[in-house]
């Protein structure tokens, strides 16, 4: 199926089982522990060896001299996997870091070699006794010093519209602040885990992967072996916010282990060595500058972010989103990236959006301060409705650096933008309107109280998706897509969507996922799954309508699928039917035309929370928080939901406690464990209300609809950041906000 | 994890001889803070002497009218306990300002008195660290060290006991309870028995080899007002950057012990002495010779804080 043009009214529309709040279906398996997750497929693998990883204890160097013999020879120990004694595995893919070290360390706990023995005990035991000689030498672990000899990614051109200096020299308020945000570690409760098994030739992997076919071409391209005898299987995910994207080290040392140890071998990364031996959110440097008249007007809008990676890695595209944001003629938006060799910088959940929001909604903030203008009306003020003059795209020279505006292109309409209505909305249920304008000037006994609040953006992109569906002789559907859950409520949607297309009660589809073998629909990544697989499984469910309907003599274009009958004219027949003489089934893949380049297609938002500040030790405690969001068709109001309290909930870890500590002088994550790095417990978290406004984006895909998963967090932070500058009078411009940053200029004790 | 070997003794003074007969033998109780570390190779005892069937788990009034915690008791039944909750609330709420339901139903009296330090650096078997390898330097010294003590530290080492039940058994004067392997009981005051790290960090109290703790023993009742207040980057399950365990009478004056700061829980007699001045004289009579690093400079002027959070709430009851 071409998805090229808008979408007419189709029978998504009815919304007789999309759009409505049904629990996940897969919820009872997972409440029964009957779930089965990548390290327990005991089924698959039941004889299955344990391996064990072993990072690098430096950051920088070299592999002078390891001696295995010792491990090799410690009770139950079948193998040892080092890069000495396996073929080469490359640097390829999506992480650029080697999942493999050796001779070169490029990162403090990068795997170095896999012990695999018959207990997990043994393997653990035995990895203690390698022995390895190492030359340290000094590297560069310090954003703040290696911003200067940062450079502009390839990738990345300038977008400078207008004279952003100009108009800052002539602006009647400025703001001109720097703004920092510390690595996040992903900390998803299922660590990187695999288990691998060969059959000849023929690679199969059970492996907790949020992409599938990303993990099969990476997995290729690392350790040579043709993507058609790889097949990776993902059923379950316990979360993964970017941090399962591809292929780690567990999934190329558990393939490589089983390979030598002639085994099928379980690997579960330990909970100490994810954040140093995994990839991260990286950690950013971000300077905001805004010009606007004394109406609020912004007449100039700049940021500017610098961020560190491996050689290779990616910039932390912090400032992107400023340009879809709010208006103004004179714009500046430019990245810089330094090398740093600290452990891979990648994707975490809302990657640029998260960071980026986090200094331009508090700039935003003293901008409405030093206006006398409420925050929110500040922001309506500079909506806007088309891209800006559309520059950075098209005919644009990346090698340039520096693109003009395309004048002749005309301006970029956005697809849906509610983000005034999210604004109003928001302000209007959370009370906005008791704010006092005036910081620390609300109290409650010892409690400073404020509230804040801030837009949200992210971006709503969408893939080619490929569905199978099958109409079984016993009247159920069932859908095969190589999409996979994280915890998500992909099952539940895939579901809904093949329910509603044909006529049919949710618990009348089975729903498959997560097999590299099924067609492929992408997965989970940049908000991107709902959308997708659905409109995967629209274009295959629509297949599926008309060889039923030609099965039954009616035609397609007239016949409604409802009730669990084929109703065409007087006719009724029931569905199944169509299956008397054997199962139907069919395979389709939609793709899709220039609608995205013809629209801008984002979700939008508003955040605002209410925090208590202890006036004695500066504690902050969160009271209040709500979400209104406008994200195109909500495919399922309770799982759409939990994505955006998952998204609030790590948005105020990010605001208030999140931080991988940097040794800069060894090099490496400090706090890596659960102990060390801190992310909200229930007891952080208040009441969370979630509004979902009415919207349809018919230039998304057939369903309408697009993700929220990623929309949760973008905002969140500086809306608690702007709502702690309410309670105290203190700005804090350095996250996580902790109570040292603001504990002796806090208001007097009365 | 290293192989070891396991036993469960009868009696303690058995438990006590079987760990002193036994080279790199420990006693294991709860084992919440011992088995992550053997996990890590940090401890690596050979051999565990297991005191769960010593019938050390009962709470029960001594005979000079105090009330006797045995070794073995859980912190959730210590917490609970009526006569706990009534005569000496301090230790109920710093008890429950600790680690999570799960943990405290396990974690024991004893246990808890000897959790060790939680310094990354400690943590992180790659890095220097005088307290786990003798010699080796103290990596936190010049590193991340916001949560790390601030008084009664020692070049050789900056790391903080961490626990909570522990500050207010030392305000309660509290006395520790053992047995040696020739079945001899001494009772060691709660101040004597953490020691400072001066430049063997890697010895953290006073007992003996083989020294087996039965119990905790509180003395009478000390009326007032209790007080337990952990201050915190979120609002559960995470160590003390401050906490104050403070028992103030209706005239004023008081006692109180700092959590967080030092290797052991933190009383000074001159800072008891100066409550009635108000929080600053009793801080910074606490705090005298303190030496933060840039990292936790802020904890002077938070413990300061949190104490006059104390004792405003003391005077508005």
């Amino acid at each position: 199926m071409k998805f090229d043009t808008p979408a007419g009214i189709n029978p998504i529309d009815r919304e007789r089982v999309i759009g409505r709040p049904h629990p996940r279906i897969e919820g009872p398996l997972k409440t029964t522990g009957r779930a089965v997750y990548s390290y327990e497929q005991h089924d698959a693998a039941p004889d299955a060896a344990y391996g064990y990883v072993v990072g690098s204890a430096v950051a920088k160097g070299r592999i002078a001299r390891m001696d295995t013999s010792a491990a090799e020879g410690a009770p139950g120990v079948l193998a040892v996997v080092t890069a000495a004694n396996t073929s080469p595995v490359k640097a390829s893919g999506f992480y650029k870091a080697k999942p493999l070290a050796g001779p070169d360390i490029q990162h403090y706990h990068q795997a170095i070699a896999l012990v695999v023995a018959e207990t997990f005990e043994q393997a653990r035991a035995a990895a203690q006794l390698l022995r390895v000689d190492y030359s340290r030498v000094d590297g560069a672990f310090d954003l703040t010093a290696a911003r200067a000899g940062a450079s502009r990614p390839k990738d990345k051109p300038d977008i400078r519209i207008g004279d952003v200096d100009k108009a800052l020299a002539t602006a009647a308020v400025t703001v001109d602040s720097t703004y920092t945000t510390p690595d996040h570690s992903h900390m998803m409760m299922e660590p990187h885990a695999t288990i691998a098994r060969w059959d000849g030739d023929q690679l199969t992997l059970w492996s907790a992967q949020q992409i599938v076919g990303w993990a099969v071409r990476d997995l290729s391209g690392k350790i040579g072996v043709p993507p058609e005898k790889i097949r990776i299987v993902a059923s379950y995910i316990g979360g993964g916010f970017g941090g399962k994207g591809s292929v780690n080290s567990d999934a190329v040392l558990a393939a490589l282990g089983a390979r030598k140890a002639n085994r099928a071998v379980k690997v579960a990364l330990t909970r100490p060595l994810m954040p140093n031996n995994t990839t991260h959110r990286p950690a950013t440097i971000q300077r905001v500058r805004l010009g606007a008249g004394r109406d609020g007007r912004l007449t100039a809008i700049a940021h500017e972010s610098w961020s560190g990676n491996v050689p290779g890695g990616m910039a932390e595209a912090a400032a992107d989103q400023t340009e879809m944001l709010y208006a103004g003629a004179n714009r500046l938006i430019a990245t810089r990236l330094a090398t740093l060799d600290l452990p891979e910088g990648s994707a975490m959940r809302a990657p640029g959006e998260a960071s980026g929001m986090m200094a331009i909604e508090i700039a935003m903030d003293e901008l409405a301060e030093k206006l006398g203008m409420d925050p929110v009306e500040l922001r309506i003020r500079n909506d806007m409705q088309v891209v800006p003059a559309d520059p950075g795209r098209g005919g644009t020279d990346p090698q340039g650096g520096t693109s003009q505006a395309d004048k002749s292109a005309g301006p970029k309409p956005f697809s849906t933008r509610q983000l005034v209505q999210c604004l109003r909305t928001g302000a209007d249920r959370f009370g906005w309107s008791k704010r006092s304008g005036v910081p620390a000037a609300r109290r409650e006994g010892n409690l400073l109280i404020g509230m804040g609040m801030a837009s949200a953006i992210r971006g709503a992109p969408i893939q080619a998706a490929g569905a199978r569906a099958t109409l079984r002789t016993d009247g159920l559907v069932s859908i095969e897509t190589s999409m996979t859950d994280m915890g998500t409520g992909s099952y539940t949607i895939v579901g809904q969507t093949a329910a509603e297309m044909m006529g049919l009660p949710l618990d009348r589809v089975v729903v498959r996922l997560g097999d590299s073998q099924f067609p492929d629909s992408f997965g989970g990544g940049g908000q991107a799954g709902a959308a997708t697989v659905t409109a995967g499984v629209y274009a295959a469910c629509v297949k599926l309508r008309e060889a039923v309907a030609s099965r039954l003599g009616v035609n397609s274009a007239d016949a409604e699928f409802t009730d669990g009958e084929v109703r065409s004219g007087n006719r009724r027949v029931p569905l199944k039917d169509a299956v008397k003489a054997g199962p139907i089934t069919v395979e389709d893949r939609i793709e899709f035309g220039d609608l995205s380049k013809r629209f801008e297609q984002q979700t939008f938002g508003a955040h605002f929370a209410e925090v208590a500040v202890d006036a004695y030790t500066g504690e902050i405690r969160l009271r209040r928080m709500l979400a209104v969001c406008a994200a195109g068709r909500i495919l399922n109001p309770l799982t759409a939901r939990s994505q955006i309290i998952g998204g609030m909930t790590m948005g105020a870890g990010a605001a208030l406690m999140e931080e991988l500590a940097v040794d800069k002088r060894f090099g490496f994550f400090v706090n890596h464990d659960l102990a060390g790095y801190e992310v909200p417990v229930h007891a952080d978290i208040p009441h969370q209300e979630v509004i979902f406004l009415d919207e349809l984006d018919p230039t998304m895909s057939p369903l309408k609809a697009k993700g929220v998963g990623e929309l949760g967090i973008s905002g969140v932070a500086p809306a608690i950041a702007n709502a702690v500058y309410n309670a105290t009078g203190v700005r804090v411009r350095d996250y996580p906000i902790t109570l040292d940053k603001h504990l002796t200029r806090l208001p007097a004790l009365t | 994890m290293k192989p070891f070997t396991y036993e469960r003794a009868k009696t303690p003074a058995e438990a006590a001889a079987a760990v002193a007969r036994t080279p790199g033998a420990k006693f294991i109780a709860g084992g919440t803070n011992l088995l992550d570390l053997m996990k890590l190779e940090i401890e690596t005892p050979t051999h565990l002497v297991d005191i769960q069937d010593l019938k050390l788990d009962r709470i029960e009034p001594t005979s000079g009218g105090g009330l006797r915690i045995g070794a073995f008791a859980t912190n959730t039944a210590t917490a609970s306990d009526p006569r706990v909750r009534r005569d000496y609330g301090v230790l109920t709420r710093a008890i429950v300002a600790g680690a999570s339901g799960q943990l405290r139903n396990k974690a024991t009296t004893a246990g808890n008195l000897l959790q060790r330090t939680r310094c990354p650096y400690f943590y992180d078997p790659n890095m220097p660290c005088n307290k786990r390898k003798p010699g080796s330097g103290c990596s936190a010294l010049g590193g991340y060290s916001r949560q790390l003590g601030i008084v009664g530290t020692s070049d050789a080492c900056i790391a903080t006991y961490p626990g909570d039940m522990a500050q207010a058994m030392r305000v309660l004067d509290a006395s520790v309870e053992t047995v040696d392997p020739q079945g001899q009981t001494r009772s060691i005051p709660i101040g004597d028995f953490h020691r400072l790290w001066g430049d063997t960090p890697h010895i953290e109290t006073n007992l003996r080899r083989g020294e087996l703790i039965t119990g905790v023993t509180l003395p009478r009742p000390l009326g007032g007002q209790h007080f337990y207040q952990k201050v915190r980057d979120r609002a559960s399950y995470a160590y003390a950057l401050v906490s104050v365990a403070a028992v103030i009478q209706p005239d004023g004056s008081g006692r109180f012990a700092v959590g967080g700061i030092a290797p052991k829980p933190w009383r000074v007699a001159a800072a008891d002495a100066a409550m009635p001045q108000g929080a600053k004289a009793a801080a910074a009579a606490l705090l005298a010779g303190a030496r933060p690093t840039e990292d936790n400079r802020f904890k002077v002027p938070l413990v300061e804080r949190t104490l006059a959070a104390v004792m405003a709430e003391a005077k508005a009851a």
